[in-house]
């Protein structure tokens, strides 16, 4: 199978990118500047990831919202047009089939969902249409560009005459960026400021908001950020990684995620499973831990209490702000406390860390 | 990319440098490129025994850890402690002061089984 690319590969290339196959995408992992500079730049200016490769799916039809409702966990409900909201759907066991969010227009949603799990996403979707519902998979017509940092507002400020100011944490609206008419939603993956900017996925209109952006971030600091910084950021701010930290192993209430499990809003598929999971209590929850030596944990290293296998590393890196290892992992709720020790099988070595509250890094 | 002609190379990516008896080594520019961002060096203390091939430290990028593994036998006699405050060091300047060991050779014969460096350039393809 050949890799796709999305409309800006000859820019990531151009900007000295490292391209790897990531979902079926040539993507850039980083640029010359390199990881912990383009996490720097991040955290402390402003930069651009492009995300085109994520799946966007539109759901229309009388029973779109009854659709949404029963295939995600959250209350879609009580989204008005406007808004946005981070969920999940689940299989009939809890296990999660992917995160996502839900962007509500006034007649249909928006569903954004993970790029490796697109077809899969879409499959699960077809099979559970019930009634009056026409998706729609809007995934390779569509670019998307995250603006994130603490300038990315006075960045798009320059190029829209839109007023973005009023634009709430978690909303969309439609506005003008560089001629382009598209949709803007203040969302990100990265714990700051940010934006996200989903367009026509022509190369003309890629080309046209990808330099407009560089020019108008020039006086910022503004630089492109490639996928390993997109993955420390994130990990900093403790967010999950679908395929790491929650797959179809993994259930809401364990992951963390309870705080968008709606288990009051009526019948949705994963539900019971969920509920009874919840009257027994979850036997074993994701953390996030620092390791206290020079070492850094890695996806797939076990995970020891006491000299016992009790799991293993999510996610874990090294955090460019607060300079040690971090990472998450599932353990025994009974274990589950902020101060607790814990070991992580380092290669061959047990390294003790300890489970610290989320997120590693406070905005 | 910089590819001294100077020095012999490992298909793991170390290179070595020879003075007398001892043996200078590090990783390549190569080797430092595709690891990215070096937030540590693991190297063990001087004394340690080493056959070649084996592995005698780890480098951890922030995407990534590695072995480093030894380009010839031999006793490792100084390590560079520069690296432990400074691990940068390793993708600035791979061939000067980012090296890591120094070995004196216990089977000098070891270095005419390794490679130059068009044979390190043919195999990495660039």
């Amino acid at each position: 199978m050949s890799l796709k690319r999305t409309a800006f590969f000859d820019r990531h290339v151009h900007a000295g990118g490292k391209m790897v196959a990531f979902a079926g995408f040539e993507m850039p992992v980083q640029y010359t500047p390199g990881i912990v500079e383009e996490h720097r730049c991040v955290r402390e200016r402003v930069g651009v990831f492009d995300v085109s490769h994520m799946g966007e799916v539109e759901v229309a039809g009388a029973d779109a919202l009854a659709f949404v409702q029963n295939i995600t966990i959250n209350d879609a409900s009580k989204l008005t047009p406007g808004r946005v909201q981070y969920s999940a759907m689940c299989y009939p066991d809890g296990g999660i089939v992917d995160d996502l969010l839900v962007y509500r227009m006034a007649d249909r949603f928006m569903l954004v969902i993970n790029a490796a799990n697109t077809a899969k996403d879409i499959a699960w979707m077809q099979e559970n249409v019930r009634g009056d519902v026409v998706l729609t998979d809007k995934s390779d017509a569509t670019s998307l560009l995250a603006v994130q940092g603490p300038h990315a507002l006075a960045t798009l400020k320059k190029l829209t005459p839109t007023d973005l100011e009023p634009l709430q944490y978690y909303h969309w609206m439609h506005a003008t960026i560089a001629g382009v008419p598209m949709l803007i939603s203040r969302t990100g993956y990265t714990g700051e400021l940010g934006y996200e900017l989903y367009f026509p996925s022509d190369a003309a209109t890629g080309s046209t908001v990808w330099e407009a952006l560089m020019q108008a971030g020039k006086e910022f600091g503004i630089a492109p950020i490639g996928l390993g910084a997109r993955d420390t950021l994130r990990l900093e701010m403790g967010f999950c990684l679908y395929g790491n930290d929650i797959d179809a192993t993994t259930n809401p209430l364990e992951a963390g995620l309870g705080w968008i499990t709606r288990l009051g809003k009526g019948a949705f598929i994963g539900r019971d499973a969920i509920r009874s999971m919840k009257e027994d209590g979850p036997k074993r929850k994701l953390v996030g831990f620092t390791v206290n030596d020079r070492a850094f944990p890695r996806h797939g290293y076990p995970i020891q209490i006491a000299g016992v296998d009790t799991g293993h590393v999510t996610s874990g890196t090294f955090s460019p702000t607060i300079e040690k290892g971090i990472g998450m992992g599932y353990v025994p709720a009974d274990h589950a406390t902020v101060g607790a020790g814990i070991e992580v099988m380092i290669r061959t070595k047990p390294v003790a860390a300890t489970i610290v509250p989320l997120p590693f890094v406070k905005k | 990319m910089n590819l001294p002609q100077n020095l012999k190379y490992t298909k793991e990516h170390e290179w070595i440098t020879i003075d007398g008896a001892v043996g200078l080594v590090g990783i390549t520019d190569h080797a430092q490129g595709e690891l990215g961002d070096v937030v540590f060096v693991e190297l063990p203390a001087a004394g340690k025994v080493v056959k070649q091939g084996e592995s005698f430290g780890t480098i951890e990028a922030v995407k990534a850890v590695s072995d480093l593994y030894a380009p010839v036998s031999g006793t490792i006699t100084e390590v560079n402690g520069a690296l432990n405050a400074t691990p940068e060091l390793v993708n600035k300047e791979p061939y000067g002061a980012g090296w890591m060991v120094k070995i004196t050779l216990s089977n000098p014969d070891e270095v005419k089984g390794l490679m130059d460096a068009a044979a390190y350039q043919a195999m990495i393809g660039k």
